[in-house]
């Protein structure tokens, strides 16, 4: 037997309280916090915006399922402070679908090819989606899966994700018929 | 009722979710969305050591911070409930649950030892990091190789697990006769269920007393009780809603630690309090048990089996016995007059490990399943030819026939499909660049369950109906198969049903788990349904000059919103139009649905499955491939083709995991699991899933349940790392026994 | 997470200024520092944003190279036309790191500034010299699947995680750095460091100095190049082991040869000798086998991680052919040239 102190006591700096003011455009509306700046953008969404479409799989940028565009740009926003977001466009899952509700193509894509089970991952996959399509660097099925990698499903949807969106894919590729 | 009564226009067709808008805009809330007006934040502190004592526990530094409300320890917490038969839930094993905070001990590594609760989550978070403890550390025990000499058959048997079945015939007199055998050991490592969504609870004090808790729970009856006895507030206190659950595969059976904590915090404080758990401390409960395997059985050259010994050896807690089913299956799949199986247990210093997808079935299966793909090489016999010769009409363990057993039809059509004839039976046989191809296969099965469940239908005079009970869909299409089933037995659109799930005030239902809540929620739901038709035609009956007053139900059909003569359609009256003349504001029907008690006497039920894997090697660099699935599955009745592919999809991405990538590291000097997040701990992501085919083989069965259904939740994964593995030795004639196939074991 | 202040410095003097303040640490795309943080493996007094600064730009070098700012997104530098054409082993080696939101949020420079994946320099309850110098190494004699096998110490057996900068390594990019001593040029083989005695000192900058930009030389080797990179899963995963390979070829001849390692050592792992062995030759197993054992020389495993020798070995040569026949490895594609 030994006795040892391990564990999560850190010598931690002097504690400095310190608060920023924020300005962000949230799935186009702008909005102004004062936040901490611990704060990640993913749990200023969840706490303090109840916009809960974003998910917290990992918290470590391991999952994916936090995933939102900012600035239009997929990113894992629970390794995004918010304070350094300040002046951006932030897009989450509740800002996909149209201001009357039309769904996004891929949205709707998701549901027409059973693209989820559990749902959690979902909005993180969309958002990651919705990126990729305006990427331009996936044509093949096999590009869609190296780039939609970065979001992890437990459920296993991804041959049905990989479908929803070649088929957005090929929509985006034929011109309308009028 | 028969299962004919249903068969309408949506169950059986393919159907794209009904809770999927909810799900693609953000709306489904889970456990840890919800909230209420001065909801603190709970954080969980976790041990570092796997065993010993807490020495000292020191929270004056975390209590100073503002913000701070309290720091739960095992010092300070409230009391609970004193026998451990009060901390048994619906599923638990025989043996003392593991209770949070309840003293100084140290039990397993990650062991919760406090829970910071502040007003913030931020704020939470960094307090846990102050608070301080010391502990005396004893050596822990983990390593089960080490220990697999303390192998002890569990004295008590956990409820609905079968042990194996007594020895029949003379396996060892037969086996040390025997000139043809294949005596091997496998290997099954811990694997972590990972749900998408961590666990969490969300617990609003509500005055009074009450309770309303959002638990991330695969059975919020499960729930409500675990509550209900430990904290010893009565049923009415205590409200449990969960209508969506990010992912359970067994992790939310049983009530986790942030529920009990969650729980404590809400009660002591009379405040609402959250607690979400870490990824990293989705590693501190159950899963799925470590297990050594030795196999032995022997053939004679025409292929026949003659004899059988299969025995695991199995990791448990030191506080319960957690039990599965893993040799059984064996008995099960192989005809043999000659079988003895033996599952035992042994006890390390790690938490009970948990169900997790087809608990038992996938770890018995890649062990037994390799070993029949040794035997058809060492006999030059094809590995389906070989199951063939061998094929058990009967469940020879339980000596009772099947109520259906379509498993013959389902090698057919699954070979087909996949090309089978064409296999070049030679291991090394095709190379294409550096990789070499290979074929194997595997059978698979799984439990074919019923439980007794109950479910409500209320139809209203706008001719919608709401159909419900306390039951979970935890990505498994519930929500879905409800719906079609309710509006085929009322005749209404998709549109006009809604589905309620998830909440202690709706009729009882079990947990969710196991691959039975299609059948025994939708039988449910159909019995309650049916009533509403009953009822419907008796109010019909006594409105003024009715056309239904001599007819029986028999007679009538419940089309588009309006009960009709089944001979004469055209005569018929709006449901909205029997209620208005009965002065009805809504029929409200509640039933239960159970399997025949006759049937559960007289017969075995069980779902299979074929599994066709094609793999590729690149020999040098020892990568593997899945190129390739074709899972041909019996399953009796199929509600929704497409909810169900998705199901047995998911069970085969789960199956490649287990094949390629999924393995808790444990050190066992200090008893922990060192890959304990996502970027180490490895699931399959996009780019390691190819082609997989699902084949729904035609198996009518009206004994399994009332509604022909029997399950799909568990079938996928069974079989399928079996299947990778022998078409890896197919490729590269390299039999790997331990899992996961990782590069270093081929190179 | 602990607490700490925040400064937002939109010039470099300043920046300069705020990170001589104590335990202050920059912040860029943070994917590896608030991963810590949370850890509480990272707990920095300050962090010092240095996203508005003027490093984010890809421009051409005088002599014909390219100069990649500090906070060039690794996506940004990956899909670059000038960097694509010109030095598509570097946008191949981005590509098979990380996820594409990672790759959006990651800088050049914060790559470089990637600290180890050992579980134990992760795991707070657990001793790590890298984390708490002097509490003792866990890894050697525990779990150490993804360790080192060159270059190690008796103090630690981690491994640099990047893929960029394997491939930096074998173009010899220079990193340009500012300080309170003023700028300087730092090789990139001398940027990292081997672990020693001192393991918890990933790199060789000074405290308070800051990366401005990474300067890729004149010569490109977009012909003869290959990024290969083996790990436990198809994507999304650190590697085992991982090569870059640039060769310049003269005809049949390789006239230069330049090879890093990843996953397998505290830095990208070169060795000069294997590479003047191959200058020179005309490709082929035999040459490549001796370049691989050469590059492997003094190899030592540990129970866990052994088998990463017999791979590098392997996968070295199996690099070196794609490089020479000109099938570069893409991260796409899952079946190995």
């Amino acid at each position: 037997m030994q006795d040892v102190i391990l564990g999560t006591s850190v010598e931690l700096p002097q504690a400095v309280m310190q608060s920023v003011s924020l300005n962000l455009t949230v799935n186009g509306q702008q909005r102004e916090f004062v936040v901490e700046p611990w704060t990640t953008l993913l749990d200023l969404l969840r706490h303090e915006m109840d916009l809960t479409g974003t998910k917290k799989g990992c918290d470590h940028g391991q999952c994916g399922a936090c995933t939102v565009l900012i600035d239009g740009r997929r990113m894992n926003s629970c390794l995004a402070l918010a304070v350094m977001q300040d002046g951006k466009t932030v897009t989450t899952v509740e800002g996909l679908a149209a201001p009357d509700g039309t769904l996004s193509p891929i949205q709707a894509a998701f549901i027409e090819h059973d693209a989820f089970q559990c749902g959690y991952c979902t909005p993180g996959q969309l958002c990651s989606a919705t990126a990729l399509l305006q990427e331009g660097h996936a044509h093949t099925p096999e590009e869609i899966r190296e780039l939609m990698s970065g979001n992890l499903c437990r459920c296993g949807a991804y041959p049905n994700i990989v479908d929803a969106i070649t088929q957005v894919l090929a929509q985006a590729a034929t011109p309308e018929v009028a | 009722m028969s299962a004919s009564a249903t068969t309408g226009l949506h169950t059986g067709q393919p159907r794209s979710r009904v809770d999927g808008h909810a799900k693609v805009t953000g709306a489904a809330k889970y456990a840890a969305e919800f909230t209420a007006s001065g909801l603190l934040h709970g954080v969980v502190v976790s041990s570092p050591i796997a065993k010993g004592r807490i020495t000292k526990l020191d929270i004056t530094a975390a209590m100073a911070v503002p913000g701070v409300v309290e720091v739960f320890t095992h010092q300070n917490r409230m009391r609970t409930a004193w026998r451990n038969a009060k901390f048994q839930d619906e599923v638990a094993p025989p043996g003392a649950p593991f209770r949070a905070l309840y003293d100084d001990k140290i039990v397993y590594s990650g062991q919760p030892i406090a829970l910071v609760v502040a007003e913030t989550f931020e704020l939470a978070r960094y307090v846990a990091t102050l608070v301080h403890a010391e502990y005396d550390i004893e050596a822990p025990s983990t390593d089960l190789r080490a220990v697999r000499g303390s192998a002890y058959v569990p004295s008590k048997k956990r409820s609905g697990i079968n042990p194996p079945p007594k020895p029949r015939g003379d396996a060892p007199g037969v086996l040390a006769d025997s000139q043809i055998r294949v005596d091997a050991e496998y290997y099954q490592p811990a694997e972590y269920h990972n749900p998408m969504e961590p666990h969490a609870s969300t617990v609003i004090w509500e005055g009074g007393g009450k309770i309303t808790v959002h638990d991330k729970t695969q059975g919020v009856g499960n729930t409500q009780a675990y509550i209900t006895n430990v904290f010893g507030l009565k049923k009415d206190d205590v409200h449990v809603v969960a209508p969506y659950m990010g992912g359970g595969f067994g992790s939310g059976l049983r009530p986790q630690y942030q529920l009990y904590l969650t729980v404590l915090a809400t009660l002591q404080l009379e405040r609402s309090v959250r607690v979400v758990l870490t990824r990293d401390q989705m590693f501190t409960f159950g899963h799925r048990p470590e297990t050594i395997q030795t196999v032995s059985f022997s053939a004679r050259q025409d292929g026949t089996v003659t004899a059988i010994r299969h025995e695991a050896i199995a990791e448990t807690s030191t506080f319960e016995d957690y039990q599965e089913v893993v040799v059984n299956w064996t008995g099960l799949t192989t005809s043999c007059e000659n079988v003895e199986l033996d599952y035992k247990l042994v006890q390390l210093d790690r938490y009970t490990p948990a169900d997790m997808r087809a608990p038992g079935a996938p770890t018995g299966q890649f062990a037994f399943e390799s070993a029949l793909d040794e035997m058809s090489y060492k006999l030059g016999i094809d590995p389906i030819e070989l199951r063939l010769r061998n094929y058990a009409e009967t469940d020879e363990n339980q000596g009772l026939p099947h109520t259906s057993k379509a498993l013959r039809d389902a090698y057919r059509l699954g070979a087909e499909k996949f090309g089978w004839a064409g296999r070049n039976p030679q291991p090394r046989s095709t190379c294409e660049g550096h990789e070499l191809v290979g074929w194997g296969t595997a059978t698979g099965a799984w439990d074919a369950q019923m439980q007794k469940t109950s479910a409500s239908a209320t139809l209203t005079p706008d001719g919608k109906l709401t159909v419900a009970t306390a039951s979970a869909d935890i990505g498994t299409g519930t929500y879905t198969i409800l719906t079609q089933l309710a509006a085929d037995a009322l005749g209404l659109s998709m549109e006009a049903v809604t589905t309620k799930l998830g909440d202690t005030d709706l009729p009882f239902s079990p947990l969710e788990g196991g691959s039975w809540t299609a059948a025994s929620a939708g039988s449910a739901v159909q019995a309650a349904c049916c009533k509403v038709r009953s009822a419907l035609l008796g109010f019909a009956q006594e409105m003024p000059s009715s056309p239904f007053k001599d007819v029986t139900l028999d007679q009538v059909d419940f089309k588009e919103g309006r009960l009709v003569l089944r001979n004469n359609p055209g005569i018929g009256v709006a449901y909205g139009d029997i209620m208005q003349a009965s002065g009805l504001e809504q029929i409200h029907m509640e039933e239960s649905a159970a399997r025949d008690p006759a049937v559960q006497k007289t017969h075995a039920s069980y779902t299979h499955s074929a599994v066709f894997a094609e793999v590729r090697v690149d020999e040098e660099l020892g990568t593997v491939r899945v190129t390739r699935i074709v899972n041909a599955i019996c399953a009796g009745r199929i509600l929704n083709p497409k909810t169900a592919r998705s199901q047995i999809i998911g069970g085969v991405v789960f199956g490649i995991g287990m094949a390629l990538h999924e393995e808790a590291l444990d050190d066992s000097k200090i008893g922990r699991f060192m890959n304990h997040n996502f970027a180490e701990y490895h699931i399959p992501v996009n780019a390691d899933i190819q082609d997989i085919e699902v084949i729904f083989v035609d198996e009518p069965d009206d004994m399994t349940s009332p509604i022909g259904v029997k399950g799909l939740g568990e079938i996928g994964i069974c079989g399928t790392a079996a299947a990778i593995a022998n078409a890896v030795y197919h490729a590269t004639g390299r039999r790997v026994r331990d899992l996961p196939i990782t590069i270093d074991k081929l190179l | 997470m602990n607490r700490f202040s925040y400064a937002r410095p939109d010039t470099l003097t300043a920046a300069i200024q705020a990170l001589a303040h104590p335990g202050a640490r920059a912040i860029a795309g943070g994917t590896n520092l608030i991963d810590l943080m949370k850890y509480s493996v990272e707990v920095p007094s300050q962090l010092v944003d240095i996203t508005h600064l003027p490093f984010a730009k890809i421009e051409l070098l005088p002599d014909g190279g390219l100069r990649v700012g500090a906070l060039v997104k690794n996506t940004d530098a990956a899909y670059d036309a000038r960097i694509g054409e010109s030095y598509p082993l570097l946008a191949d080696a981005i590509l098979s790191g990380a996820s594409p939101q990672l790759r959006n949020a990651a800088t050049t420079g914060g790559n470089l500034l990637q600290r180890t994946r050992c579980y134990y320099f992760y795991d707070t309850a657990t001793p790590c010299n890298k984390r708490q110098p002097g509490s003792g190494c866990s890894a050697i004699g525990g779990t150490n699947r993804v360790h080192a096998i060159l270059g190690t110490s008796a103090d630690c057996i981690a491994t640099h995680p990047s893929d960029m900068c394997v491939a930096l390594a074998a173009l010899e990019a220079v990193v340009q750095v500012s300080g309170p001593e003023g700028d300087r040029s730092i090789l990139f083989s001398d940027f990292h460091r081997l672990p020693g005695a001192e393991p918890d000192k990933d790199t060789s900058l000074q405290p308070g100095e800051i990366i401005t930009s990474v300067d890729l030389p004149a010569q490109h080797f977009s012909s003869n190049y290959t990024y290969l990179k083996l790990r436990d899963r198809a994507s999304y995963a650190f590697a085992l082991v991982s090569i870059a390979v640039a060769l310049e070829m003269e005809g049949a001849t390789i006239k230069a040869a330049r090879i890093a390692l990843g996953g397998v050592a505290h830095k990208p792992w070169r060795v000069p000798a294997a590479e003047e062995a191959l200058a020179g030759q005309t490709p082929g197993s035999e040459v490549f086998g001796k370049a691989a054992d050469l590059m492997l020389a003094g190899a030592q495993g540990q129970p866990g991680n052994r088998f990463k020798i017999a791979l590098a070995r392997k996968a070295i040569v199996r690099a070196l052919k794609q490089a020479a026949n000109g099938t570069p490895q893409h991260a796409t594609d899952k079946q190995i040239q």
